[in-house]
């Protein structure tokens, strides 16, 4: 399952995408991410029938999303976002 | 004596019974209970059939709408509540229905209950509720395999037509209709995406002449638009369905269908039900493995 979340405003579209069907829970996103927004959940919310851990973002950040992830998405010159090169899976993708 | 001013951004409650299942002969009885930030609904199902819902507005009390939900329910229904095997609670209220066993998100319930409601050819759901919008894809069971939802921003939303229908004096029920009721071209879009914005907007097309036919016109298709550019993201498939409250709404709905260039799917059923319609045929679905409320 391809887990979009994030917002669209006038401003424009910020979604961070987790493919659960690649994630594993090991959780090394959490330790990644500056800004604290993901979490490792013992099931998964968006499919009670899915056993196992996922990592979401959690609830009170994915309308925060396009400030939270200035910290890692300068203007100009940009290396790798530390949650998408943690992510062994390659679970993680960002929309902007 | 002033006239009492008609609310006229109010829609039709509703519940309903189906007079000829016999619930008692069921193995369970499941209960869905989704507590939105504009309407609440219950749906009881006996075997994963639906035996009664209601929809109501969930006001200000938010406490006891998963409460006044249910007994709306089972108003008349000769059901004693003690027969109720599991009850899932969903929606933004969720955490606020005390006498549920569990609580599910709206994803997972707007999907399968699409899939009840609209049948098994569903791949594609969008969900338009009050403060909120869903794009919601699934397989053949209602299983979802890709989502977004869109809670921050109102423009789109139930919330946003109810606020245009409240500024132009046309009561919700009527917006859809009126919307086509203009002569000529269809008027180009609000430029706002904001429905704030989009209120001044309107306020300075009819200030210029515009009918308020017109200004509906140009208001739905801008919601048309913004709903459009966010199920655009997760990719359109048929079969393609549409619950919640804006699809009651021809206005928007026929508009965004033309940019989709499909047929949206039908049913008979309230698409409102879709969220707890879900939520109870999980709770079915963990009777039946065994993870059920134990007696």
């Amino acid at each position: 399952m391809l887990a979009n979340y994030g917002y669209s405003d006038g401003s424009g579209s910020y979604f961070i995408t987790i493919d659960t069907d690649k994630c594993d829970g090991c959780g090394d996103c959490v330790d990644a991410c500056p800004a604290k927004l993901f979490e490792v959940l013992d099931e998964d919310p968006n499919d009670p029938m899915r056993d196992g851990p996922v990592a979401v973002i959690e609830a009170e950040m994915k309308k925060k999303m396009k400030y939270a992830c200035n910290l890692c998405k300068p203007q100009g010159d940009r290396p790798a976002l530390p949650c998408v090169e943690a992510c062994k899976a390659g679970a993680i993708s960002h929309s902007w | 004596m002033p006239e009492e001013k008609e609310e006229l951004w109010r829609w039709t409650e509703s519940n309903w019974k189906d007079p000829d299942l016999k619930w008692q002969d069921a193995k369970f009885i499941t209960v869905g209970i989704d507590v939105g930030s504009v309407s609440s609904q219950a749906c009881i199902m006996a075997d994963g059939q639906i035996f009664a819902y209601a929809n109501m507005r969930t006001g200000s009390d938010s406490p006891n709408s998963a409460r006044n939900a249910l007994n709306y329910a089972l108003e008349g229904a000769d059901m004693a509540e003690d027969k109720i095997d599991y009850c899932i609670g969903t929606g933004y209220g969720r955490v606020n229905v005390p006498f549920a066993d569990r609580s599910i998100t709206e994803i997972a319930c707007h999907a399968r209950g699409a899939n009840f409601i609209y049948g098994n050819q569903i791949r594609t759901v969008l969900d338009v509720g009050g403060q909120d919008i869903k794009a919601i894809r699934c397989d053949d069971k209602g299983r979802v395999t890709n989502f977004l939802m869109n809670d921050k921003c109102a423009a789109g939303t139930g919330r946003g037509m109810e606020v245009f229908s409240d500024l132009l004096g046309v009561s919700i029920n009527e917006v859809g209709d009126r919307s086509f009721q203009f002569k000529g071209e269809e008027p180009e879009a609000v430029s706002s995406t904001c429905v704030v914005y989009a209120k001044s907007e309107a306020t300075g097309l009819l200030r210029k002449g515009w009918t308020t036919e017109e200004v509906l016109a140009s208001y739905c298709k801008a919601m048309a638009e913004r709903i459009y550019s966010l199920v655009e993201r997760v990719g359109v498939v048929p079969e393609f369905c549409i619950t919640g409250g804006m699809a009651k709404n021809r206005g928007v709905i026929d508009r965004l269908m033309s940019k989709i260039g499909l047929d949206a799917a039908k049913t008979k059923w309230d698409t409102q039900i879709a969220g707890a319609a879900g939520a109870a045929l999980f709770g079915y679905a963990l009777c039946r493995k065994g993870k059920g409320r134990k007696k």
